[in-house]
C-alpha cells in the first residue's frame, strides 16, 4: 500500500461529493483570506498613521498655552495664567540651560482672509513665525524663496503660501512675486511650500506664513503667540529637550511645588508611540477575528469528515473485511482532510492577496509576509488536527458493526 | 506487522509441503455477549475442522449462532474463549491490527448485500484487496482482469455497483474475493439477494471454484443451497447438531 495509492483514494473520496468538498474548501479559504487581508488592512493603517506623523517631524516638540487638564479645574487657573511670549521662545534658545535643543520658533496665529481681485480665501493656517520654523515643522518650498532672518528683523511684508492658498487665489498662474491682501494688510508672495497633503481634518496647504514681526506690528498687535515649536537636536533628546524647556518655562512662569503649570508640551515622538500601540491594538483585535473565522473553517472540516466517516461506515468496514489495515484508513481519511485544508489555504493565500489590492475602509493593506505563512501554515494543521479525530473513529471502527451499519 | 507477514508467508511455505493441516481448526469456542445471570450464549463451545478442498455448508435458524460463527471464521471479531487456528496460523489472540492483514491474505469474503464500494468500478472494486497487500497495479491489473473474466464480467470491468445487477454484483465480489488467492472462501448468505436465476449461476460458480481446489464454507438458511455443498453442518442454540457428508455430491 503505498502513499500515492492513499493519496488516490482519498482523492476519489473527496470528488464523490464536489460541493461538500468545496463548501469545506471555502471555509478554510474565507479564514485563510481574512487573516492575510485584516492584518494587510491593520498594517496598511498603522504605516499610513507613521507616514503621517513622519510628515510633523518627529524631533518637535509644541509648546501651548494652558495646562494639560481640562475641565473646571483648568479653567480656574486661566485667569493666573502668563501667555507665552517671544522672549519665552528667546529664553529656550540659550545654549547654556537647554543643550539638546536646536532650534526654536515662535508661532503667532490669527484668522483672516485673503484677497486677489475677486478671489478670496481663508487659510486654515496664517502664522507668523521666523526661519526655524522651516525645519522644526518639516516645511520646504517648491518654487521661489523662503523668507529669512532679515525679512523678520525688518518686518518685511513678505509670505509663503501652500498650494491650496496659491490656487485660490492666482489659479494656475505661478503665485511668486505677485501680491495678495490679507487681512487687509498687502503681502509679496516669495515662495511656494511643498505640497504636504491633508492631516486629519486639517489641509497642510491651506497655509499662509509670514515674518513675526510682520504679523504684531500690522496685524494683531502685540498678542501672546499661539504656541512654540522646538527642534530637538534628534529623535533620541527629545525626551531630554522636554525636560530642559519645561525647567526654563516653569522658571520663567513661576511654576513650582503644587502650581499646575500654565503651558503644556506636546511631545512628536510620545505621540508616535501612542498611535502606533493603538494601531497595534487594532490589528491584534483585526487579527483575533480572523483567527476566529480559520478556527471556524476547521470546526467545518472535523464536521464535514465525521459526517464522512459515518456516511462511509459500511464502505470502511468493507475496506478492512478485505484486508486494509488500521494505518491504511487512517490516512486515507487523515489525507482528504489535509488535502481540503491545504486546498482552502491555497486558495485563501490567493485571495488574499488579490483582496489586498483593494483599498479596504480608506486604507491601503500592506500584507505581512509572515502573517501569509503563518496563516497557511496554521490551516494545514487545522485539517491534520480537526481531521484527526474523525480519521480516528474511522481507522477504529470494528469491521463487524461498520459492516453491519445501514 | 513485517514480522506478521513473514509468518503468514512462513506458514505458506509449510503449507505447500504439509498440505495435511486443516483450513479452519476451531477448539471450543465460545461467544457470549453480556455479564452475569444475562448473558447469552452465541457460541457455546463450538469445536470444527475443515480441511484444504473442502466444500461446507453452514445452516440453522435465525439465532442458531451461524452469523457469530461466521464472524468468528472471517477473523472479524473475537471469540470469549477457546482457539481458533487459521490455516496454520493461530489468531484467536491477536488484535484487530493483525487480523485485517490475516484477513486480507487468508480470507474471501462473500456478503448477501454484495459490499462492493459505492462509486467505483467493478475493476477497482476487484483490485482494492490487492492494494491493501502492496501488489504492483500492473500486476494488480492483469490478476484482476483475469478474475473478473472467470466470473464472467470480462466485459463489464468499467460500470459501477449501480450498473450492475444483483447477479453481475455479486460476481463482481466473487471475482474480488478470488483475487488474492485466499486458503478459505467464506460465504455469508450469498444467495440472500438474488434471484433464482443468479442464484443458480452463483452455486455453478462456487461448483467451479471448488472443485478448482478451494476450500469454500457457505453460510446459509436455505436448504437448496446447502445442498450444493459436500458437508452440511446444522447448528442451533450455539452448538453444532449434525455434521454430515452430502451423500447427493459425495460419491
Amino acid at each position: 500500500m503505498s502513499v500515492f495509492e492513499i493519496v488516490r483514494f482519498a482523492i476519489r473520496g473527496l470528488f464523490t461529493n464536489r460541493l461538500r468538498t468545496f463548501l469545506t474548501v471555502l471555509g478554510i479559504t474565507i479564514g485563510v483570506a481574512s487573516v492575510i487581508i485584516l492584518l494587510a488592512v491593520g498594517n496598511g493603517s498603522s504605516k499610513a498613521i507613521q507616514a503621517s506623523l513622519d510628515r510633523l517631524g518627529t524631533n518637535s516638540l509644541q509648546v501651548r498655552s494652558g495646562g494639560g487638564g481640562f475641565g473646571p479645574r483648568a479653567r480656574a487657573t486661566a485667569s493666573s495664567q502668563k501667555p507665552l511670549t517671544i522672549l519665552d521662545a528667546a529664553a529656550l534658545m540659550d545654549k547654556s540651560q537647554a543643550p539638546d535643543i536646536l532650534q526654536v520658533a515662535p508661532i503667532a496665529s490669527t484668522n483672516g482672509t485673503c484677497v486677489v481681485g475677486a478671489s478670496t480665501t481663508t487659510p486654515s493656517t496664517f502664522y507668523g513665525t521666523w526661519p526655524a520654523y522651516y525645519k522644526a515643522s518639516n516645511t520646504s518650498i517648491q518654487s521661489g524663496s523662503y523668507f529669512t532672518n532679515d525679512d523678520v528683523t525688518q518686518g518685511r511684508r513678505v509670505a509663503l503660501i501652500g498650494q491650496t492658498t496659491a490656487t485660490a487665489l492666482f489659479g494656475t498662474a505661478s503665485p511668486i512675486g505677485q501680491t495678495m491682501r490679507c487681512s487687509g494688510i498687502e503681502f509679496t508672495v516669495i515662495g511656494l511650500t511643498t505640497v504636504k497633503g491633508a492631516s486629519g481634518f486639517q489641509d497642510g496647504d491651506s497655509l499662509v506664513l509670514i515674518p513675526i514681526t510682520t504679523m504684531e506690528n500690522s496685524i494683531t498687535g502685540n498678542q501672546p503667540l499661539s504656541s512654540i515649536i522646538v527642534e530637538a537636536t534628534s529623535s533620541k533628546t527629545t525626551d531630554a529637550a522636554q525636560t530642559e524647556l519645561t525647567s526654563i518655562l516653569d522658571a520663567r512662569h513661576g511654576i513650582s511645588g503644587r502650581k499646575t503649570a500654565d503651558f503644556s508640551v506636546f511631545n512628536q515622538a510620545s505621540l508616535l508611540t501612542t498611535a502606533s500601540t493603538s494601531s497595534k491594538t487594532f490589528t491584534t483585535l483585526l487579527g483575533m477575528v480572523a483567527a476566529i473565522s480559520l478556527l471556524v473553517g476547521g470546526i467545518g472540516i472535523t464536521n464535514i469528515m465525521l459526517v464522512t466517516v459515518i456516511e462511509r461506515t459500511r464502505e470502511i468496514g468493507i475496506r478492512k473485511a478485505i484486508g486494509a489495515p488500521k494505518g491504511a484508513i487512517l490516512s486515507q481519511f487523515l489525507i482528504e482532510a489535509t488535502i481540503l485544508s491545504v486546498l482552502g489555504g491555497a486558495l485563501g493565500v490567493v485571495a488574499g492577496f488579490v483582496g489586498s489590492h483593494f483599498t479596504i475602509a480608506g486604507t491601503k493593506p500592506v500584507i505581512v509576509p509572515a502573517s501569509v505563512f503563518l496563516a497557511f501554515g496554521v490551516s494545514i494543521l487545522i485539517g491534520v488536527f480537526f481531521g484527526g479525530y474523525p480519521a480516528s473513529r474511522a481507522a477504529s471502527l470494528r469491521p463487524i458493526e461498520a459492516l453491519r451499519y445501514e | 506487522m513485517a514480522q506478521l507477514v513473514a509468518v503468514v508467508a512462513a506458514a505458506e511455505a509449510v503449507d505447500s509441503v504439509v498440505d495435511k493441516q486443516p483450513v479452519i481448526d476451531v477448539r471450543d469456542a465460545v461467544k457470549r455477549y453480556g455479564v452475569g445471570d444475562a448473558s447469552i450464549f452465541a457460541l457455546d463451545g463450538v469445536s470444527l475442522t475443515i480441511d484444504a478442498g473442502e466444500y461446507v455448508a453452514i445452516m440453522g435458524p435465525s439465532g442458531s449462532g451461524k452469523s457469530t460463527l461466521m464472524n468468528i471464521l472471517g477473523a472479524l471479531d473475537n471469540m470469549t474463549s477457546g482457539e481458533y487456528f487459521l490455516d496454520g496460523i493461530e489468531i484467536s489472540s491477536m488484535d484487530e491490527s493483525h487480523l485485517s492483514i490475516v484477513r486480507g491474505r487468508k480470507i474471501g469474503f462473500i456478503f448477501q448485500s454484495f459490499n462492493l464500494i459505492p462509486r467505483t468500478t467493478a475493476i477497482a472494486n476487484v483490485e482494492l484487496p490487492m492494494a491493501y497487500q502492496g501488489v504492483k497495479s500492473k500486476e494488480r491489473r492483469e490478476r484482476a482482469l483475469v478474475a473478473l473474466d472467470v466470473v464472467g464480467l470480462g466485459d463489464r470491468i468499467n460500470h459501477e455497483p449501480t450498473e450492475l445487477s444483483g447477479g453481475q454484483q455479486q460476481r463482481v465480489a466473487v471475482a474480488r474475493a478470488l483475487v488474492t488467492r485466499p486458503a478459505l472462501l467464506l460465504a455469508d448468505e450469498p444467495t440472500g439477494a438474488l434471484d433464482s436465476k443468479s442464484t443458480a449461476d452463483l452455486l455453478d460458480l462456487f461448483d467451479q471454484i471448488n472443485a478448482a481446489g478451494r476450500t469454500v464454507v457457505v453460510i446459509t438458511h436455505e436448504l437448496d443451497v446447502a445442498h450444493r455443498a459436500k458437508r452440511i453442518i446444522r447448528m442451533r442454540d450455539g452448538k453444532i447438531v449434525s455434521d454430515d457428508l452430502n451423500k447427493e455430491r459425495v460419491a
